[in-house]
């Protein structure tokens, strides 16, 4: 720890003068990383392309099966899909919900701004398990808005186990994380950008559409791609509200883990989703990094 | 500034109020005198909070998820102290890997954490050792103890640390007297959201426990799947309770904002 302040330079980055200096501080959370990240990461790719035997549960040997049990079952495929459908479900209603929220949050005055901020984002760091009990009540046959929709004259509706419930339980879930970017990138707009538009004559919707909209149109995909991706590998909200029956991508691995002892087929699953995952991320980092430098010339 | 028309306003009341109902619908469940999952309608009961600490299967679980989010916070900020300088004030081969290693966790689904590490358990005889749970929950918290330090370190005047050694300070007393207490808001920010995250984690902690190390998030979502009473409100009510007083805690020494959205 001595070590750390031994290189009085006058400004970072600084040559060291001795080259294992920063290799000596990083060291332990290198090895950390690499004894339970990258080391766990690989085993589980090689598990995945493991033979199984149902009859003593050993793996071994080389195949492929597990991929083109998972990518060529229509089983499969059709929880693949339903969980793509889900999340880019629940990620349009986070953009719908979000961005606007966002636009508001950003237009209050100073108390309520920090209050209301609080009030919308700190959810996010309570239990997700808590979160999907409450929901589970809250959409009950027994539940409030079960009482509601029958004083309406709808008459109840059995709301749980169905694929709706679990997207409204993701943008609870996710909400935040599609406002926290978008609100960081209005923090960035200047107020009197928009001002100059509506002094040149331009409508409310038109100073909001041609103004604001494209500058804060990085922030809303930062935040639409960690919701997709949140959203495809959740596991408490369709664990939970979604039942036996409605199965999503995290439901199967942890059934084929835990249940059906098949570790193999459970590990070429999240490889899958795992690279869906790593291929959305630096595609759109990408795209991003592209606009912005034809941006900068 | 320009204010918020009543649309947007009305807009704003429906997202506040969606954001707290399954919170508010949990904390008043819990109060029910009754045998099934219903408001209190007819008076208000401790029953179901008796109930909770009666029951030595949450209580085990409460007292796993205490320690367990404790050491993770703990050794999460010990480790990524001199990482996170090594990081920011050094110019070193491989520096932007360690960067993305040190953060990759945040776009890793805890899914696959979950089945990787279970099988590297599986591997090296370590299934259900609270010592590996610990490590694991370390890792996964330390992304966001890094950024926050990251922050922290890359933010401040080194004009200070020189002016001590000029003054003829060692390496130790820099860090100890200034280095240290400059960094601290970071430090104490990233320990308290390590906390939390590691007292929440269910997705990856479902795969590496054991009946003896079951913490409560996985007590939760087991007892949920298996049988609903209002036992599981309480419970719920007494999580976001905890997390309510983390949260102000948090607020007060780093800013939740600050936490949650960055630096502005």
């Amino acid at each position: 720890m001595s070590a750390v302040a031994a290189s009085p330079a006058p400004d970072p980055p600084a040559a060291p003068r001795p080259r294992a200096v920063p290799h000596l501080l990083a060291g332990p959370a290198t090895l950390l990383f690499a004894a339970l990240v990258l080391t766990p990461l690989i085993l589980t790719a090689l598990l995945s392309l493991n033979e199984f035997e149902y009859a003593t549960g050993r793996a071994h040997g080389f195949t492929l099966a597990h991929y083109a049990a998972v990518l060529g079952d229509p089983y499969y495929l059709e929880i693949f899909l339903r969980t793509f459908r889900v999340a880019a479900l629940a990620t349009g209603i986070c953009v719908v919900i979000g961005v606007p929220e966002a636009y508001v949050l950003s237009r209050m005055r100073r108390p309520w701004r920090s209050v209301f901020l609080l009030v919308v984002l700190a959810p996010l760091l309570v239990s997700v398990v808590v979160r999907a009990f409450g929901w589970s009540m809250l959409l009950g046959p027994e539940g409030p808005v079960n009482d509601v929709l029958a004083v309406l004259g709808f008459g109840k509706k059995r709301m749980l186990y169905s694929e709706g419930t679990v997207v409204v339980a993701l943008v609870h879930v996710m909400l935040p994380f599609m406002i926290i970017p978008v609100w960081t990138s209005l923090q960035k707009l200047d107020p009197a950008v928009e001002q100059a538009a509506l002094s040149f004559g331009a409508s409310r919707a038109t100073a909001v559409l041609r103004v604001v909209a494209p500058q804060i149109l990085p922030g809303i995909l930062s935040g639409s791609l960690i919701v997709f991706g949140l959203s495809a590998s959740a596991f408490a909200i369709p664990g939970l509200l979604g039942g036996r029956r409605l199965k999503m991508v995290a439901t199967i691995v942890y059934d084929q883990y835990l249940s059906d002892l098949n570790w193999p087929l459970g590990a070429a699953v999240a490889v899958i989703l795992l690279a869906a995952n790593l291929i959305v991320m630096l595609t759109y980092h990408r795209v991003v990094e592209g606009h912005y430098r034809k941006r900068m010339g | 500034m320009a204010r918020n028309g009543p649309v947007a306003l009305i807009f704003h009341t429906l997202v506040v109020l969606f954001m707290l109902a399954p919170l508010a619908i949990v904390c008043l469940v819990a109060f029910t005198p009754e045998n099934t999952l219903s408001l209190p309608t007819r008076g208000v009961s401790l029953r179901w909070f008796q109930a909770v600490f009666a029951h030595p299967d949450f209580v085990q679980s409460f007292w796993n998820s205490l320690w367990l989010a404790l050491l993770a916070a703990t050794l999460s900020v010990v480790a990524a102290v001199p990482a996170a300088i090594a990081i920011t004030r050094y110019e070193f081969r491989g520096r932007e890997f360690l960067n993305a290693l040190f953060l990759s966790p945040l776009i890793i689904p805890h899914l696959v954490l979950g089945v990787a590490m279970l099988r590297l358990f599986a591997l090296v005889g370590a299934t259900g050792s609270f010592g590996w749970l610990v490590a694991s929950h370390v890792v996964i918290v330390t992304p966001y103890v890094m950024r926050l330090l990251i922050a922290a370190i890359s933010g401040f005047d080194r004009s200070v640390e020189q002016a001590a050694y000029s003054l003829g300070a060692s390496d130790a007393t820099v860090f100890r007297r200034v280095t240290l207490p400059m960094i601290l808001p970071g430090v104490t920010g990233g320990w308290l959201i390590a906390f939390i995250n590691s007292f929440d984690e269910l997705t990856m902690s479902i795969f590496i426990t054991s009946p003896s190390t079951v913490t409560l998030p996985v007590r939760m979502y087991m007892y949920a799947t298996e049988s609903i009473d209002p036992m599981m409100a309480a419970v719920s009510a007494l999580v976001v309770a905890l997390t309510a007083v983390a949260v102000l805690l948090l607020d007060r020494v780093y800013g939740l904002d600050r936490v949650l959205v960055g630096q502005h």
